[in-house]
């Protein structure tokens, strides 16, 4: 009898864990929201109010809004090194620990990371920004085509100068296709409505440094640049215009606040759209692990509330541009296109892709100048 | 090249206060490898109390003191308790760091939008303004009298530090101090006082060029991480200045002139990779190190007693 009574138990034992171990086999049917977590590493700091990982975690906010989670729910590991594999992989395992169903990690530096993490924790979802790998199933990558806004700022900054020199403080150099593209984006923006002007880059080979970036941009304010356009993490640039009265165009974050007499329109991320998209796959199930390219259809990115600031009749062309590009009839990369070596980079009728663009682009557009 | 050279005069200021700070903290015989935290310190001090009560004057005074107590931990390590003057130094650094990155994050926090500003007509009487009649010289007048008054405060302070350590009584007791405590003490010098003095001193300089940094550099806005590195430079600049305030001044220039040359360079005449002009400063740092330890010059070297404790008991 008593050798009976262990065997029950052993077998009710089994059982259970037979079902523990279904439970989180479930995957594919979806999470119950109570249960369900979400991660995201930040390279920088939420709270610093402008820039990067202040862009990202609205979106983070706005997910978590959408999608009614608590406070709970949401972990947040900030100021982690993406250059720093071990730091990465400790912040992103704590992640798994507290029980987090899909992880947001967005910078580029954490994809190789992301991707060893992936194959060792099969239920859990990564998904990584602005790079490139995916393996199809629980790790992806999700980035968009800022391009589209920045041809639009562009427009902004092509009516708007006098001098027709347009300054460009570029974080990194020629070699870096999602800064070099975003320049190209950006000067044919303004040759469009302004072909007489010309985009100068001056480059501060680091994403923040308040100082490099005030100094570049006093640069090429010194060269007569009378709006100074930004591909970088601080408003230096744009408070170096405004103390000089004239005008310019941030990056990631509306500028209007920090530089209320200079700021015309910034490129700006709604990453809460893919956000919300993202973890509500994971919470329904319907995840497939494809990457994710979106644009200004999706809604994934657009420009700022256009300032006073600007010129007289620029939310008229910046509307006429919006809607072609909406409407899938205008492609900002579209031939034929010239380098500013006087070499074709891409034939009359042809178009480049979404990875040429963000991956393998180091020529500068005809009307830039990077001296 | 007006621009470039009033660009670089700009950007050496801050480092010649903390090299003129750290010049006299180290004539006094301590080496402090905080000149960084301190110049966090007041950097954070200076913004914060512009930030409230706008005045520039008591902006000013803070950072000054913000710099002088961190300089006062500093010494209270070093020469009361006799601790270790590099490990302590850098203790300082990485506290000023995060003391200031702490507070900036809690007064991000706390400002609508999130973005602490200084008022208007604060950075209005900071702004780059001709001098009456003398900015109206040619050239001459834009490159050297059109800057933010700060600029001037920074060349003055620097004059005066030259003059009161090569002329006058107590800066040739600080030297004797900074040189052989034991003689100093022998001949009737307060060592612990002449210390404690000059290290507040030169912390209190270090933490006029944190302002600097958080008043002018920042155009009016708080940012994290400000002084990024340049508390070290200017720990660099010392060596170059072969422990002199005046020639700090050029060394500054020359130092500014690096970090902004890469901005000004044409491109299309010279184009090399931007990392080099990144690294310009530090290779003339050591190439300056090579030819004064070459020349074994007694007069332009590191105080003898400079980083070495004084115990009075082991006389």
């Amino acid at each position: 009898m008593k050798r009976f009574t262990k065997l029950a138990a052993l077998i009710l034992a089994v059982a259970m864990l037979l079902m523990v171990a279904g439970c989180t086999g479930g995957e594919q049917g979806g999470t119950a929201k109570a249960d369900f977590k979400v991660g995201v590493i930040h390279i920088g700091d939420p709270a610093d109010g402008a820039g990067y990982s202040y862009a990202h975690d609205l979106g983070i906010v706005d997910m978590q809004a959408n999608l009614q989670l608590t406070d709970a729910q949401v972990i947040r590991k900030i100021n982690v090194n993406d250059t720093d594999a071990a730091a990465t992989r400790t912040a992103i395992e704590e992640c798994i620990e507290e029980g987090c169903n899909i992880i947001f990690g967005t910078s580029w530096g954490y994809m190789d990371t992301m991707e060893q993490l992936a194959a060792e924790y099969p239920d859990v979802v990564f998904s990584h920004g602005t790079g490139y790998k995916s393996n199809g199933t629980n790790f992806n990558n999700y980035f968009g085509r800022i391009y589209q806004a920045r041809y639009l700022s562009g427009i902004a900054a092509g009516l708007k100068t006098q001098s027709d020199k347009i300054g460009y403080v570029a974080a990194m150099d020629v070699t870096n296709s999602e800064v070099t593209g975003g320049i190209n984006a950006f000067a044919m923006g303004v040759e469009s409505v302004n072909p007489d002007a010309k985009v100068y880059v001056k480059v501060t080979n680091s994403w923040f440094s308040p100082d490099l970036e005030k100094q570049a941009a006093e640069a090429l304010l010194d060269m007569g640049c009378d709006v100074i356009a930004q591909h970088c993490d601080t408003t230096a640039p744009q408070l170096a215009a405004q103390s000089r009265g004239v005008w310019g165009v941030g990056y990631n974050s509306d500028m209007t606040k920090d530089a209320p007499q200079a700021h015309l329109t910034a490129p700006v991320w709604n990453w809460g759209v893919y956000y919300t998209k993202a973890a509500k796959a994971v919470m329904d199930g319907t995840w497939d692990g494809a990457n994710y390219f979106g644009g200004m259809d999706d809604g994934l990115v657009d420009i700022s509330p256009l300032s006073e600031n600007c010129a007289e009749g620029t939310a008229e062309a910046i509307e006429e541009a919006r809607a072609k590009i909406m409407d899938g009839s205008f492609k900002v990369f579209e031939g034929e296109l010239y380098d500013n070596a006087g070499n074709q980079v891409c034939a009359e009728g042809e178009v480049l892709s979404d990875a040429d663009i963000t991956g393998a682009m180091n020529w500068y557009y005809k009307n830039v100048e990077a001296k | 090249m007006i621009y470039f050279l009033f660009a670089a005069i700009k950007a050496g200021t801050p480092l010649l206060l903390g090299t003129t700070g750290e010049i006299v903290t180290e004539k006094a015989g301590n080496l402090n490898l905080g000149v960084e935290g301190m110049m966090f310190l007041g950097a954070f001090a200076g913004f914060y109390v512009g930030h409230h009560t706008g005045s520039v004057l008591l902006a000013l005074l803070a950072s000054c003191i913000m710099g002088a107590l961190g300089a006062l931990i500093y010494a209270f390590l070093t020469v009361t308790l006799k601790a270790n003057q590099t490990v302590s130094g850098l203790a300082l650094t990485i506290f000023g760091t995060g003391f200031a990155n702490f507070f900036g994050q809690i007064m991000i926090a706390g400002t609508e939008g999130g973005v602490p500003k200084l008022p208007d007509g604060f950075m209005a009487r900071l702004a780059e303004t001709p001098i009456p009649l003398l900015g109206n010289i040619p050239v001459v007048g834009k490159l050297l009298f059109s800057h933010n008054p700060l600029v001037y405060v920074a060349v003055i302070i620097s004059v005066l530090c030259f003059i009161y350590i090569a002329k006058t009584r107590p800066g040739l007791n600080m030297r004797s101090v900074g040189e052989n405590p034991a003689a100093a003490d022998a001949a009737g010098i307060n060592v612990t006082a002449v210390k404690y003095i000059h290290i507040m001193l030169g912390g209190a300089i270090c933490g006029l060029g944190g302002a600097y940094i958080s008043l002018i550099n920042g155009g009016g806005v708080w940012n994290n991480n400000c002084v990024n590195g340049q508390g070290w430079i200017a720990v660099a600049l010392v060596i170059f200045a072969s422990w002199s305030p005046i020639k700090a001044i050029i060394g500054s220039l020359v130092f500014g002139a690096f970090s902004v040359l890469q901005f000004y360079a044409p491109k299309d005449i010279i184009d090399i990779p931007n990392a080099f002009y990144v690294m310009l400063p530090y290779l003339i740092t050591a190439i300056v190190l090579v030819i004064s330890s070459v020349k074994k010059s007694k007069e332009h070297t590191q105080p003898a007693g400079c980083s070495v404790n004084y115990f009075r008991e082991e006389r």
